[in-house]
């Protein structure tokens, strides 16, 4: 096994008298996709930003493999409607490709977006030149926070189908977020659920017939059946093996194993 | 023509070239409260000026820059609202610096030419003085012109690109802190964010790239000082409302033309 590409060791993130995150341990690994769930406000989006460097932590330790090539793909891109600004000139904003700038393009889809203004893409395609760009760095880590916001179902089932293509060909690690609690790939080796701190984490279990996945997607997949078993085996339903129980009140009453703290947290039981 | 006009043109055109691309990130950025709180402290630099004794136009950059800092660090810890916050520190410096020019009114500072501008007096030091910061600043822009543009796109993608992004916006108000030292004598303090904000406004319909929005900005502005310049000569308007109203006249004509992305 190779040096991790981040180990993130007791991570806290403290604002303004608010503990956003406590005691994370986090480790990415090359080739392989780390998925990252949790309800609303556990904290992801700063885990993730803690990752990136992009926030100072406050407690705990984060180390990164030397010259650690970061490809990243924000949860969002607000552009003013005044900047004239076309998909291939944001694509070489990040500086000098270190990958192939027509096959980025193709492997992304986006070909014919060249020249079409950054304003215009749909949430789908700005997702995808999003990506172009991240992997234009060519990327030793890839962070995707929230990759299908936006995106229809069909384009969402592509779009994961396209990151593990990624993960497989240029076996570069992958950190996914989601805030999905019952969405997420088969392809995730492993599942971290945060809520604060990390409740839990492991290998998802492989669910391709479950009622409750069919119950969330319903019409689409009766309307197309090919492409429901495309979804199908590109999604497993993850089950919250929890590690320790919540009395009434969401307090812990039984601690357990891989869970280190106090666990104190309103559960979405 | 007379000296005086050309002089004056002179001044404004070297003005109105690096008005242009600032003024475009003035404009990409939501910039133009940010210009007008520059510009109205600059009032103030001027006072401290006169009371210290040193070089106006040098009173002026400095008193701009000290207040950019002031904005980028409180900036960097905010607990209240970018506008609010440029909309306290903007009025009380007029206020403060229409005080102390009438406390110490003995000077006999003309507050008109500061308010409002004084193109029509420039001399050949300031010409030299508005052409070499305006060459400079037009330098470093295109020095730092895609770091610029990565940022004003996303701050932390082009963080995580290994952009020192702190470093270039920091950068980027000092830069138009020196621009408005020199766009004051122009123009005046104010006047100021409509030399930076219409012209680049007006470019926006006519341009389909981040680089020909600046290069147009410049050249409406530098047509607009043209045009003001000689109404004001024409009509014995004040100079540079009319070079304002140059602008703005300019921008009402692109207007006419269908909006493109």
């Amino acid at each position: 096994m190779t040096q991790p590409l981040i180990r993130a060791k007791g991570v806290g993130v403290i604002r303004n008298g608010r503990q956003l995150l406590k005691n994370a341990d986090l480790t990415l690994d090359q080739g392989k996709i780390v998925t990252l769930i949790g309800p609303n406000g556990a904290g992801k989006t700063t885990l993730v930003r803690s990752v990136l460097g992009l926030i100072k932590t406050d407690e705990g330790t984060i180390e990164r493999a030397s010259e650690l090539r970061i490809g990243y793909m924000p949860q969002k891109l607000h552009l003013d409607a005044s900047l004239p600004l076309n998909v291939e000139r944001f694509l070489l904003l990040g500086g000098k490709p270190r990958a192939d700038l027509a096959e980025i393009q193709q492997l992304t889809g986006i070909q014919k977006l060249r020249k079409t203004p950054m304003q215009l893409l749909s949430g789908g395609e700005t997702q995808r030149v999003l990506l172009a760009r991240a992997l234009l760095r060519d990327p030793q880590l890839l962070v995707l926070d929230e990759p299908v916001q936006g995106v229809d179902v069909s384009g969402q089932s592509a779009l994961y189908a396209l990151i593990n293509e990624i993960r497989k060909e240029r076996n570069c690690g992958v950190l996914l977020v989601s805030h999905d609690l019952h969405l997420v790939m088969a392809t995730t080796d492993t599942v971290v659920c945060l809520n604060q701190h990390v409740c839990c984490q492991g290998h998802p279990d492989k669910v391709t017939n479950d009622p409750a996945y069919l119950a969330l997607f319903g019409d689409a997949l009766l309307e197309n059946q090919g492409q429901a078993a495309r979804i199908k085996s590109q999604v497993a339903l993850y089950h919250h093996h929890h590690d320790h129980q919540h009395d009434a009140h969401g307090n812990v009453i039984k601690g357990g194993v891989g869970c280190s703290d106090s666990c104190e947290h309103d559960h979405h039981a | 023509m007379p000296d005086f006009l050309l002089n004056a043109l002179l001044a404004g055109i070297a003005v109105a070239l690096v008005a242009g691309p600032l003024g475009a990130f003035a404009v990409w950025r939501r910039m133009a409260y940010f210009g007008d709180t520059l510009a109205h402290s600059a009032l103030l630099g001027i006072t401290f000026g006169l009371l210290l004794g040193i070089n106006l136009n040098l009173a002026v950059a400095i008193g701009c820059l000290l207040l950019a800092l002031i904005l980028v660090a409180m900036q960097n810890n905010r607990f209240l609202a970018t506008d609010t916050l440029l909309g306290i520190l903007s009025h009380s410096t007029l206020a403060l610096g229409l005080v102390c020019v009438s406390l110490f009114s003995n000077t006999r500072i003309d507050l008109l030419a500061y308010l409002f501008g004084d193109i029509l007096s420039v001399n050949k030091l300031d010409i030299i003085t508005i052409w070499l910061i305006s060459a400079a600043v037009i330098g470093a822009l295109i020095w730092l012109w895609r770091p610029l543009l990565a940022i004003t796109v996303h701050e932390e993608l082009a963080q995580v690109e290994g952009i020192p992004v702190n470093k270039v916006r920091t950068a980027l108000m000092l830069l138009m802190a020196l621009v408005i030292a020199i766009a004051m004598k122009v123009v005046g303090v104010l006047l100021i964010t409509a030399l930076l904000i219409i012209p680049a406004a007006g470019s926006r319909r006519l341009t389909h790239t981040p680089e020909t929005m600046a290069i147009v900005a410049s050249l409406l502005g530098a047509s607009a000082v043209t045009i003001g310049l000689y109404a004001s000569y024409l009509w014995d308007s004040p100079a540079g409302p009319s070079i304002v109203l140059a602008a703005a006249a300019l921008f009402t004509l692109t207007l006419t033309k269908k909006q493109v992305l």
